[in-house]
């Protein structure tokens, strides 16, 4: 019998690291024509489905960057989802077609390749990602300490039960949510679009916020009561007692909140495609649409094939190893000085 | 009894927790002499952390105690307050920084040693370095903890074993100068040899000092104090001489508890 369970238990164990390696080695594997094809170049391409004549007299070429922007910005022109499109807000199917499928628009009777590139996603993603936390840590903490620190029980108590409902919440309605009703709010505040890199940001921090809150607050909620009396009984104030001790206290646990709340932000999907725009166009200010991986993904795996389906897989592989490397060297780096 | 100042005086005490029916301290009369060391004794529950705690006012951190009846603290120019009459934030400070508490469970802030010791001075208002580490090293030195932390001043406190833990808890608050310091079982957590540390620490306070402990342990009040109030059920049944009250004590309760009897 306890051999069994030792030898169960061991089995679980094994098993997250066959998922994990085996979903490292399909995604390269379903990656390598686009590897192969693209190098390292895909990360600081912008082309997404630009067609390009395979042998470009090399006078007219211009550097990669500045030609695939324009270059894509006139693929969308031709098929007609240029920003003016997307706020109506009928973005998450429509702009796919458009952009990806790709060859359309721009006919050429000389010999010609299709291009992909995923900075724009890369970048979409990183910034989204970056706004969503500078939106949610500050706004998580004071919910936090509020709960656990300042409000009394008949308080915080419902509050606390409002927030687990609202991590409750599918992701898809936050993005209904987003698209309807915050985008259009947002962008009457800061102008531009209502779909942008923005909404994406801040919709995308008020969903980690429920969890960052909740996390936090039980991290708070670990301080010994002894420990903030001992504070108190120095002379500390309730400020200085949250700031010096509490705080300092629940250190790794609010740090691990923050950390798995920016993993969800990084491979947020549903949301994120209804308020972003899923244009590949760099954002040339945070109210404008832009893309970012798990959108790119979501919406143009249906229509993929070939060249164009590893492309997909190229940037899977980007975002696993992404998220992979940032949750690992936050959770090593605050952790570590966190003691 | 010898005449000899009180640095505290409470007088007809009467304390309720929030939402408790019945008062957990009742009519208490308790003088805390100054320079001595005063042991509260008496079986669980009775009401001896719940007054020590009502001499700094702790229990005001958690809002709905009812108290009745004063605490009179005799101020550094030897006039006198309530300490019951505090309503202000800052004069709680003030309080507390007066009446410094040691807990039963060491209680390291999360930081180093030395911000342990200095985290209070600042507060205090002690800001410049070179006051902060005289008033630091000296401290330490006092309390024979400096040649085992010397090595390690800004490494994390909770690094250090549980007596040492409890002997920088005592060092933190005597750091301040308080008038009066109280102690909750402070040994309680401890192996015999940290037991015996701190209690040689707390005899040497009280030449500077005046000192409040409760304790669970009858040769550690007979040891150190030189005063025992026995409590019971919130009442203060006796408070005498240490040395009277372990031989001779005049009520009959006191006597039963004392020889194991009951508690
Ligand atoms: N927060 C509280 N709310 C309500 N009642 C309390 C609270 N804390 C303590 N009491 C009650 O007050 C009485 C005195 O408790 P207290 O902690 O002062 O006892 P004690 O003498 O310190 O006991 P021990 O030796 O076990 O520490 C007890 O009856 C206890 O149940
Ligand atoms: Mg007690």
């Amino acid at each position: 019998m306890e051999k069994i369970f030792a030898r169960l238990s061991q089995v679980s164990a094994s098993l997250v690291f066959v998922v994990l390696v085996s979903t490292l080695v399909t995604l390269y594997i379903s990656a390598k024509p686009a590897i192969e094809e693209f190098g390292a170049k895909f990360l600081i391409d912008a082309r997404w489905g630009v067609d390009v004549p395979i042998e470009p007299p090399s006078s007219d070429h211009k550097p990669a960057q500045q030609a695939s922007q324009s270059s894509v910005s006139n693929a969308h022109l031709d098929n007609g989802t240029n920003a003016g499109d997307e706020d109506d807000g009928i973005n998450v199917g429509d702009d796919d077609d458009g952009i990806n499928v790709g060859g359309d628009g721009v006919v050429s009777n000389a010999p010609h390749k299709e291009v992909f590139g995923g900075a724009v996603a890369i970048v979409g993603t990183v910034f989204s990602t970056i706004i969503a936390l500078l939106f949610a840590v500050p706004l998580a903490m004071g919910i936090a300490i509020f709960l656990s620190e300042i409000a009394a029980p008949a308080i915080s108590k419902p509050v606390g039960i409002a927030i687990e409902l609202l991590a409750a919440i599918p992701s898809i309605i936050y993005g209904m949510w987003g698209l309807f009703y915050f985008g259009p709010f947002i962008a009457s505040i800061f102008g531009g679009h209502s779909v942008s890199l923005l909404v994406a940001g801040l919709v995308l921090g008020v969903m980690v916020i429920p969890f960052m809150a909740a996390l936090s607050r039980d991290a708070i909620n670990t301080t010994p009561d002894v420990l903030k009396e001992a504070a108190y009984a120095v002379g500390a104030t309730k400020f200085e007692v949250i700031k010096d001790v509490v705080f300092p206290y629940a250190k790794a646990g609010i740090i691990g909140s923050i950390i798995i709340s920016l993993g969800r932000a990084l491979g947020e999907t549903m949301a994120v495609a209804f308020v972003i725009g899923g244009v590949f166009e760099f954002a040339k200010s945070v109210t404008d649409p832009t893309n970012s991986i798990p959108v790119v993904l979501a919406n143009n795996f249906s229509e993929s094939s070939g060249l164009s389906l590893a492309s997909l897989f190229y940037l899977s592989l980007i975002l696993f190893v992404v998220s992979f490397i940032v949750i690992f060297t936050a959770k090593h780096y605050f952790l570590r000085r966190g003691k | 009894m010898k005449d000899i100042a009180n640095i505290m005086e409470i007088q007809d005490f009467s304390f309720t927790y929030p939402k408790a029916e019945n008062p957990s301290l009742k009519n208490i009369n308790l003088p805390i002499k100054e320079n001595h060391i005063t042991a509260l004794i008496g079986p669980s529950g009775c009401g001896k952390s719940t007054l020590l705690r009502a001499m700094n006012r702790i229990h005001d951190l958690y809002p709905g105690c009812h108290y009745e009846g004063a605490i009179k603290l005799k101020n550094q120019d030897g006039s006198i307050g309530n300490i019951l009459d505090i309503k202000k934030e800052n004069d709680f400070i003030a309080l507390r920084q007066r009446v410094g508490m040691i807990f039963q469970k060491p209680t390291p802030f999360p930081m180093t040693i030395y911000e342990n010791i200095a985290y209070g001075l600042r507060i205090a208002g002690i800001k410049n370095k070179n006051d902060l580490e005289e008033i630091i090293v000296k401290s330490l030195q006092d309390a024979a903890l400096w040649n085992e932390v010397k090595d390690r001043l800004h490494q994390d406190a909770r690094g250090l074993s549980g007596g040492q833990q409890q002997r920088l808890c005592i060092t933190r608050v005597v750091a301040l100068k308080p008038d009066l310091m109280l102690f909750d079982e402070p040994t309680s957590a401890l192996d015999p040899i940290s037991t015996l540390a701190i209690e040689e620490m707390i005899l040497g306070l009280k030449e500077k000092y005046s000192i409040a402990i409760v304790t669970h342990n009858m040769q550690q009040a007979s040891r150190i104090s030189d005063y025992t109030a026995f409590m019971y059920l919130g009442d203060l049944v006796e408070f005498n001489d240490t040395d009277v009250m372990f031989t001779n004590p005049k009520e009959q309760q006191t006597n039963n508890y004392i020889t194991g009897k009951f508690g």
